[in-house]
């Protein structure tokens, strides 16, 4: 790596643009950043900010529509400089996978699903030329076991449905590495996968990168993943870059007024700070779950049908006014245990009580009737909104459901309620598709007050929005607790989200409820190995507790 | 407090991102809509077309005299196997008639057919699909073995079958059409009640207490139609040509009234000498099934796409 | 892990066996169940003229046991099928069987010779057609099966006579005689089934080459060819062969209308004949062995699934 100097990579005043029908649009606009030798810059920014089409230009790989309108990508070589802008497809192609390796974003569908995994490695050597059809093999098998692969030789000749998304994402980092590239692109490279397995990755390319003296520029949404992985930070908005500047000086002083919001919204950079949450209510439990289990059937396999207890055992009570957090990863049966306390799915042990009413088995009138008291808010608000609907329709349903009111009344109600989720009254004649993500958001938590319910489940509320807004709903949903009495069941993924909302937390591995304590008991004196390994994987925590 | 809520994007820092605190994009007003749709027919010229193919065709079926006010049946002898000219745009055929009338008369049976066959289509298949997909379980099971089997046997071998049962003329060659292609629209209705009624807004109206029926009407019904009335419309192409294939097998009406199938099985005769008989209302069937299958793609994704 | 290919190939076949004496039960419900029984209808004299005696009509119902209850007709029926026994043809009391296979030869030719047609016509449609990095080529290219697919077939078949036989003379009108009366009625056959796979493959192609994993061998430096031949296509084929399964099944149909513009014999033509004298057990027949065909062809067909996507042998749902 002798012969020529200067940075990695050198992007200068870097115009990118799409065409689309009747029109064009700048994605990124003088965009100018460098990476240096060994070197990590993150690039930051929010859904729409330009972050991907940035990576997307330096490798290549452009949409067909998108087009480099001006500015220089500089990549340094061995022994030159070679200008990407402009490269013709053909001489890419030699830079592509032999001097800039790229891990891409979701490893589920990132893996050809018809060919062999030891294949799929060992194909970036042979289009470069770097092995034969035999030796590729065995390098791949090699390559494999850098990634931190077990049984790599086994492994190379499966298919990527037999793995699991983390073990694809380190056949997808084996691949990205394999011809030593000078500069690794990692485009959100874990945000599909858990946060304990994201870790571990994260590490392990770290590793990988330190050993061979690899540059990476790092994309990802998250101000906290950033922090933890990068030397540099290049925070980018509405395809500018608003600011860049080393990891400490961004996060402990940051100069522009977007990152300060990007900062003080990042969940995982300020647990040391305790949030401001008032003090638990000791109302009447409002609902009271005792030996929740449920079972789903698996497909036959060999004759035998096993079943998958997706929720085992689950005992807890919600105080009125309270708001109980259910924290796991995939898999570990916090979303099944909301829609049994729901009444959306029958249990197969257990009692549920609401109110002190026995819920567990009521079918009909009953049923209906908890309809009324109990709400559910949904993860996705692009698919909770019917999409014919207008809002009004969408806030009123359960009015109508329940035949509340007359048409006259029923508007006004909607105007009410939107004004209560802080949207103004003229979106009810709007359609969802002309909504951002936040507003769906608002939308569906406006629906779900509609009947002044006693309940409202939240199931990952804020996992499908970006940080800033992510910061906004969870304020809103606050706010509407402590002024209406309301008392939630909030089911997130995220540690560093329930921290912000939660007065206990319950934390669930593979159906059970391992702990459920106060929050801030939770978060400073784990008792379970598990739940410090998720502490220990929140994004940020890292970087927070260096500085402290 | 509430106008610092609505903000969704980055604040403005000083213009580095512009336009982007907007809290809710401004609806069309009715003269932007006009100059949309003028606008998205402005770039697709065959478009347009189509729809003017589908609009002679449409009058030629319901008031055949204003296109050609001659007698279909009645022909001149003397001018038999005439070529196309100005007289006779068509040709002649071999008793003297004017082609082009009997093709203009000819739309009239022959449209009659193809919309009695997918209203059969539409209606026996959609309500089975609504029906397997909404209830599922055995229901769904059934039936779908039934349409399973249905596409088994080849759809003109089962029109086929229906005709040797129900005997010849154009209402029963319809039906024979229609009934064939019923498994494919309950195919298509069931898998689009079932990703409806398994969609999260679905649930969400149940879950907020919303009779299964009321969910039935204001969510399943209204988001599963539009993919089956672009298979309708794409249907009625298809079944323009089986309904022609049986007519030109001579199962439909009998000879003199003119369908377009069958006038190309008795230009068929004079194919080495008078090649306008075969080609000239092959074209218009070949128009006519362009025109529709345009059409149903436009409805399909282009409108919608380019909105 | 083993045995899950044997199973899945089990529950194809047993899927199979059912979907036939499905179709067998309604055939029989179509033809039988509807108004008109054959006897009648000859007895009207809708064949030669000759109006029978009652006397006559009875004998001719008890000798084809049109007599019997129907549930009685339809379970000897269907045991006589189960035995590879179709009955009689009413109109010349011909094995329906042996009617079958006689006219299958030169029927079995042209579905052949259509399959060859639309595979490599389509096929290679779809691939240039994707391939192209020029626009209007592309479109031009992805305009031809939409086009293809709206002709009459009946009507292609005799454009395609007026100008190569009539016009050019380089080839026969009709008949079935040697390689070059086939030529045509291949064409015919094969070309709106060659659209269809074109179009189904053109855009399972599209959807494949924006997946994510094309991207990644992109990443990789993998050119153009060989990532539209080597990640792309087999990926894609799935839904082609799904498509061709479907075409191959039908191509009987095909031929009823293919072999009247030709004036070939064939299954096709006695098709037609026996509908039109209500040969109610011939066309049941004929119906069934459709079936049979049908069934067969996309047992085959799901029998190469599992090479082309190894997640649909241990029963993963595929996503693609």
């Amino acid at each position: 790596m002798s012969g020529a100097s200067g940075p990695v990579l050198e992007v200068t005043d870097l115009d990118v643009g799409y065409r689309i029908s009747g029109g064009h649009i700048h994605a990124v606009r003088g965009a100018s950043l460098t990476v240096g030798e060994g070197e990590v810059v993150a690039v930051v920014g929010e859904s729409g900010s330009g972050k991907s089409t940035l990576a997307q230009a330096v490798i290549g790989l452009l949409p067909a529509n998108g087009t480099i309108d001006g500015g220089s990508i500089r990549l340094r070589g061995s022994t030159d400089v070679t200008e990407l802008a402009g490269l013709s497809e053909k001489a890419f192609r030699e830079v592509r996978g032999r001097r800039i390796g790229l891990v891409p974003q979701d490893p589920t569908v990132s893996l050809n699903p018809v060919q062999r995994i030891g294949v799929q490695v060992g194909e970036v050597l042979r289009v470069h030329g770097l092995a034969d059809k035999r030796t590729a093999r065995l390098r791949a098998v090699e390559l494999l076991a850098r990634a931190g692969l077990p049984d790599p030789e086994v492994r190379a000749g499966q298919y990527p449905h037999e793995l699991s998304g983390g073990m694809r994402q380190r056949v997808l980092i084996a691949i990205a590495i394999a011809a030593r590239p000078g500069l690794i692109i990692a485009d959100e490279p874990t945000s599909a996968l858990d946060a304990t397995v994201q870790q571990r990755i994260l590490d392990h390319l770290d590793t990988l990168r330190a050993e061979t003296g690899t540059a990476m520029l790092l994309i990802t949404h998250d101000l906290g993943v950033a922090a933890d992985r990068a030397d540099r930070v290049v925070v980018m908005a509405g395809g500018r870059i608003v600011e860049e500047g080393p990891v400490d000086r961004i996060l402990a002083d940051p100069a522009d007024p977007y990152t300060r919001t990007l900062v003080a919204a990042a969940p995982g950079l300020s647990p040391l700070s305790a949030p401001r949450i008032p003090p638990q209510p000791s109302g009447r439990p409002i609902v009271q779950v005792s030996g929740l289990t449920k079972d789903f059937p698996l497909p036959r396999v060999q004759g035998r049908r096993g079943v998958l207890r997706a929720v085992d055992d689950v005992s807890f009570d919600i105080a009125r006014g309270e708001t109980l957090a259910l924290v796991g990863e995939s898999g570990s049966g916090k979303s099944t245990t909301a829609r049994l306390v729901l009444r959306l799915a029958d249990p197969t042990a257990g009692e549920i009580r609401f109110d002190g009413a026995d819920i567990t088995r009521v079918k009909g009138r009953a049923w209906r009737e908890l309809r009324r008291r109990a709400q559910l808010v949904y993860q996705n608000p692009y698919a909770s909104l019917d999409p014919r609907f207008s809002v009004e329709e969408v806030v009123t349903e359960p009015l109508r459901a329940f035949a509340v009111g007359s048409p006259a009344q029923r508007r006004t109600r909607a105007a009410e309620l939107v004004g209560r989720v802080a949207l103004p009254a003229s979106v009810l004649a709007r359609k969802p598709a002309e909504l951002s993500g936040g507003q769906r958001q608002r939308i569906a938590i406006a629906r779900a007050l509609a009947l002044s319910p006693d309940l409202v489940v939240c199931d990952e509320p804020v996992s499908a929005l970006d940080v800033s807004v992510q910061a906004q709903v969870l304020a809103l949903l606050e706010e509407l607790r402590a002024d209406q009495g309301l008392t939630y069941l909030f089911i997130s993924h995220d540690l560093a989200v329930v921290r912000r909302i939660a007065h206990r937390v319950g934390v669930m591995r593979e159906g059970r409820l391992l702990e459920l304590r106060p929050t801030e008991e939770l978060f400073t004196d784990p008792r379970e190995d598990y739940t410090r390994d998720l502490l220990g994987a929140i994004a940020g925590r890292r970087h927070a507790t260096d500085a402290a | 407090m509430t106008e610092l809520l609505i903000r969704e994007g980055p604040p403005d820092s000083s213009g580095t991102a512009p336009g982007s605190s907007v809290a809710l994009p401004t609806p069309p007003t009715r003269r932007e809509r006009l100059h949309r749709v003028l606008r998205f027919l402005g770039h697709r010229p065959g478009l347009v077309v189509a729809s003017l193919v589908v609009l002679l065709v449409l009058v030629a079926a319901f008031a055949p005299g204003v296109l050609a006010p001659g007698d279909p049946n009645i022909g001149v002898v003397a001018e038999k196997l005439r070529p196309p000219s100005a007289a006779h745009l068509f040709g002649t055929d071999y008793l003297g008639r004017d082609v082009y009338t009997r093709v203009v008369h000819g739309a009239s049976l022959s449209l009659q057919a193809t919309v009695i066959a997918v209203a059969v289509a539409l209606l026996v298949g959609g309500l089975l699909g609504l029906l397997a997909g909404f209830v599922g379980r055995w229901v769904d099971e059934a039936l779908m073995r039934v349409v399973d089997v249905l596409l088994s046997i080849p759809a003109i071998l089962l029109s086929l079958a229906l005709i040797t049962a129900l005997g010849y003329g154009t209402v029963k060659v319809a039906i024979a059409v229609g009934v064939a292609s019923v498994a494919s629209f309950a195919r298509v209705m069931r898998a689009e009640t079932m990703r409806i009624r398994r969609s999260t807004y679905v649930e969400a109206a149940r879950s907020v207490g919303t009779r299964w029926y009321v969910t039935l009407w204001r969510h399943v019904l209204p988001n599963a139609a539009g993919p089956v009335l672009v298979l309708a419309v794409l249907e009625f192409g298809l079944a323009i040509l089986a309904v022609s294939s049986l007519s030109f097998l001579g199962y439909g009406a009998p000879p003199p009234a003119p369908e377009w199938g069958s006038l190309i099985a008795e230009g068929r005769n004079y194919l080495a000498t008078s090649w306008w008989l075969c080609a000239m209302p092959g074209l218009t069937i070949a128009a006519t099934v362009l025109s529709v299958n345009r059409i149903s793609r436009a409805l399909d994704g282009e409108w919608s796409g380019a909105r | 892990m083993t045995g899950t290919l044997p199973r899945y190939l089990l529950r194809r076949l047993g899927t199979a066996v059912a979907v036939l004496w499905a179709a067998y039960t309604v055939s029989f419900v179509v033809l039988y169940l509807l108004p008109g029984d054959p006897v009648t209808t000859m007895a009207s004299g809708g064949l030669d003229g000759e109006p029978l005696t009652p006397e006559q009509i009875e004998a001719l119902k008890a000798r084809y046991g049109f007599d019997k209850p129907l549930i009685v007709q339809y379970g000897t029926r269907l045991w006589a099928a189960l035995h590879g026994d179709l009955g009689a043809s009413i109109q010349n009391g011909q094995e329906v069987r042996s009617a079958i296979l006689e006219a299958l030869p030169p029927t079995v030719q042209i579905a052949l010779g259509g399959l060859l047609v639309a595979v490599v016509l389509g096929g290679g449609l779809a691939i240039a057609a994707t391939y192209t990095s020029q626009r209007w080529l592309r479109q031009l290219l992805m305009a031809l099966p939409s086009l293809a697919v709206s002709l009459p077939v009946f009507w292609v078949g005799l454009m395609l006579v007026q100008i190569f036989a009539f016009g050019l003379r380089w080839l026969p009108s009709v008949g079935a005689s040697g390689f070059p009366a086939l030529v045509l009625p291949s064409i015919t056959l094969g070309l709106p089934m060659g659209a269809l796979l074109a179009q189904v493959l053109a855009k399972s192609l599209t959807t494949v080459l924006d997946e994510p994993y094309v991207q990644t061998a992109r990443a990789k430096g993998a050119g153009r060819a060989a990532i539209h031949l080597r990640h792309a296509l087999q990926n894609a084929a799935i839904p082609a062969l799904t498509v061709l399964g479907y075409v191959a099944g039908n191509l009987l149909a095909g031929t009823v209308v293919v072999e009247t513009v030709f004036t070939r014999p064939g299954l096709g033509r006695l098709t037609v004949q026996a509908v039109g004298v209500q040969d109610i057990p011939l066309v049941q027949g004929i119906v069934l062995f459709a079936s049979l065909v049908f069934v067969g062809v996309n047992l085959l067909v799901d029998l190469i699934y599992p090479v082309l996507d190894p997640r649909i042998a241990e029963g993963v749902p595929a996503t693609s």
